[in-house]
C-alpha cells in the first residue's frame, strides 16, 4: 500500500475517533447524567452557533475579538522588534537593559491589568495597552536573543564594508534572527487571544470574551459552548496561519541549508 | 583567573542592578517634586510601606497562601493527567495517530474561556480555578512528555522488551527515569503557566488570592498597595522560576540542558 494512502486512513480512522467522542458526549447530554443547565448536547451547541451566525450577533462577536487580538499583536510586533533590535545590537544596552527585562518575564502579565485600569479606565485603550504589554515580551526577547546570536563573523564583514548601524539591523541582524523572532510572534499571538478575553470580560467590551460571561451569567449554556468553540477556533486557525506564514517567510533559510 | 572570572561577574550583576535603581530613585524623585497624587501611581517608598503593611496584617500571606495552593493543585492534576497521555502516546504511535483529531481540537481552547463554564459548574472558589490551571497545564506536559518518551534511546526498549518487563514496569522502570530530566523541563514550563492562569483567573473573576487582592487594591484607590501587590506578584513569579531552574540543575544537571531547546 503507498504511504499517502496510509495517512489518509489514519487520519480517517481518528477523525472517527473524535467523532465517537462527540456521539459519546451526545449521549451524557441525552441522558441528562449531566444536568442540561451545565451541559449542552452537541446538537445544542451546534444549533446556537448557527443561529448565532446566521443573525450576525457572533460574527460582531467574533470580529470584536479579532480586532483587539490583531492591533495589541501588532502594536506589540512592531514596538517588540524595534526595542529588541535596538538593544540587542548594542553592548552597551546588552549589558544594562537585558537583565532587568529578563527578571520582568515571569511577572504573570495579567497583573497589569488592574494597574491598566487605573491608568485608562474600562476602555478599549486599556485592553489595547494590556495585549500589546503582554504579548511584547516573547517577541522583544527573541529579537534580543537572536541579534545575540548572529554568526559574528557577518559583523566583521558588516564592519569592513563600513555599514552603518541602520544597515547592519536591517540587512545582516534581522534576516539571521528572523526565526527566532517569527517563533516569539507565534508565541504572543496565544498570550494576545487569552488577554483579549480577560480584558473583554473584566471591561464588558465587545467580543467573544464578553458574549461567553454573559451567556454562563444567564445560563444559556448552549450560547456559552459555542463561544468556547468558536475561540478554540480562532485559536486554532490563527496558530495555523502563523505557521503557514513562518514557512513561508523562512523558506529561503531552509533552502539554504 | 578564576578570580577574575567571578570578579567579572560580580561587575556585570552590578552593571544590571544600576538601571531598575536608577529608574526607582528618578521616579521618588519626581513623585516627591510633584507632590504626586494619582489614583494609579505611587512613589516607591510608599510602594515599600503598604508592601510592609500587607504583610503586617498577614492579609498578603494569605492571598500567596490561596493563590499557590490553587497553582499547585493544579499543576499536580495536569501534571499527572498530561504525564499519563504523553507517555501513552508516546509509547503507543497507533494510540498517538487515532487521538490526534481529538487532541488538535481541544488544545487550541485558550484555558481562559473555560473560566465561564466552571464557574456556572463550580461556583467561585478554589475548584474552579484548580480545574482551569489544570487544563492549561496539561497540553505542555503531554506534548513535552511525548516526545521525550519518542526519544529515548531504542536500545533501552529493546533491553525492556528482551527482560520481558510486563508493561507497568516498563513505563515504572525504564521509560520515566530516561524521559525524566526532559519531563521535568515541561514542568518547569508548566509551573510558570499555572501561576499565571491562576492570578489571571483572579483578575478576571474569582475573589481569591493575590489576583483578588490586586484588584480590591485598585478599586479601593489604593495605588500604592495595588503597586506592592504587582511587585510581590513579580516577585513570587521570579521565585518560582529561579527555584524550579535551580532544581533541575541540581536533579539532572546536563542532561536536563538537552530537552530545552526542544
Amino acid at each position: 500500500m503507498n504511504r499517502i494512502a496510509t495517512i489518509w486512513l489514519w487520519r480517517a480512522a481518528s477523525f472517527a475517533v473524535a467523532a465517537s467522542f462527540i456521539a459519546l458526549w451526545q449521549l451524557i447530554a441525552n441522558l441528562k447524567l449531566v444536568s442540561p443547565v451545565f451541559l449542552p448536547g452537541p446538537d445544542r451547541a451546534w444549533a446556537s452557533l448557527m443561529r448565532g451566525f446566521s443573525n450576525g450577533d457572533l460574527w460582531s462577536k467574533l470580529a470584536g475579538t479579532l480586532e483587539h487580538m490583531a492591533y495589541g499583536w501588532l502594536a506589540a510586533s512592531i514596538a517588540g522588534i524595534a526595542i529588541g533590535a535596538i538593544i540587542g545590537s548594542s553592548r552597551i544596552m546588552r549589558t544594562y537593559v537585558a537583565p532587568s527585562l529578563e527578571f520582568l518575564r515571569p511577572l504573570p502579565v495579567s497583573a497589569i491589568i488592574p494597574v491598566a485600569i487605573a491608568m485608562l479606565g474600562l476602555t478599549q485603550a486599556m485592553a489595547l495597552f494590556v495585549i500589546a504589554f503582554g504579548a511584547i515580551w516573547p517577541i522583544m526577547l527573541a529579537t534580543i536573543h537572536g541579534f545575540a546570536a548572529v554568526e559574528p563573523r557577518l559583523y566583521e564583514v558588516a564592519r569592513s564594508l563600513q555599514m552603518s548601524r541602520l544597515a547592519v539591523i536591517l540587512k545582516i541582524a534581522l534576516p539571521s534572527a528572523s526565526p527566532d523572532i517569527l517563533a516569539g510572534m507565534r508565541l504572543s499571538l496565544t498570550v494576545a487571544l487569552i488577554l483579549s478575553v480577560v480584558c473583554e470580560i473584566l471591561a464588558g467590551l465587545d467580543g467573544l470574551g464578553h458574549w461567553v460571561l454573559l451567556s454562563a451569567r444567564a445560563f444559556r449554556s448552549a450560547d456559552l459552548f459555542a463561544g468556547v468553540i468558536l475561540l478554540g477556533v480562532t485559536g486554532y486557525v490563527t496558530s495555523v496561519a502563523m505557521s503557514m506564514a513562518e514557512h513561508r517567510l523562512l523558506a529561503w533559510q531552509a533552502s539554504q541549508r | 583567573m578564576t578570580t577574575d572570572k567571578a570578579k567579572e561577574k560580580a561587575k556585570e550583576k552590578v552593571k544590571a542592578l544600576l538601571l531598575p535603581m536608577a529608574v526607582l530613585l528618578a521616579f521618588e524623585a519626581w513623585a516627591r517634586a510633584t507632590h504626586l497624587q494619582s489614583d494609579s501611581l505611587a512613589p516607591p517608598s510608599e510602594i515599600a510601606m503598604a508592601l510592609a503593611g500587607a504583610f503586617a496584617d498577614f492579609s498578603i500571606l494569605t492571598a500567596t497562601r490561596d493563590t499557590l495552593f490553587s497553582t499547585f493543585a493544579g499543576l499536580a492534576i495536569g501534571t499527572v493527567i498530561g504525564l499519563a497521555l504523553g507517555i501513552a502516546f508516546g509509547i503507543s504511535d497507533t494510540l498517538n495517530r487515532l487521538m490526534e483529531v481529538t487532541v488538535e481540537a481541544i488544545r487550541p481552547i485558550p484555558s481562559i474561556a473555560l473560566l465561564p463554564i466552571a464557574l456556572i459548574a463550580l461556583g467561585f472558589g478554589y475548584r474552579m480555578e484548580i480545574v482551569i490551571v489544570a487544563f492549561a497545564c496539561v497540553w505542555p506536559i503531554l506534548i513535552l512528555s511525548r516526545a521525550a518518551v519518542r526519544s529515548i534511546e531504542p536500545r533501552l526498549m529493546e533491553v525492556s522488551r528482551a527482560l520481558r518487563l510486563p508493561a507497568a514496569q516498563r513505563v515504572w522502570k525504564i521509560i520515566i527515569p530516561a524521559a525524566l530530566p526532559r519531563i521535568f523541563v515541561a514542568f518547569r514550563l508548566s509551573a510558570g503557566i499555572a501561576l499565571i492562569v491562576a492570578v489571571t483567573v483572579e483578575i478576571a473573576i474569582n475573589p481569591l488570592g493575590l489576583g483578588a487582592g490586586i484588584m480590591l487594591a485598585q478599586q479601593a484607590l489604593r495605588p500604592d498597595l495595588m503597586l506592592a501587590y504587582l511587585v510581590w506578584i513579580g516577585v513570587i513569579g521570579y521565585a518560582l522560576n529561579i527555584l524550579l531552574v535551580v532544581a533541575q540543575h541540581r536533579l539532572f544537571g546536563r542532561a536536563a540542558l538537552s530537552g530545552d531547546s526542544a
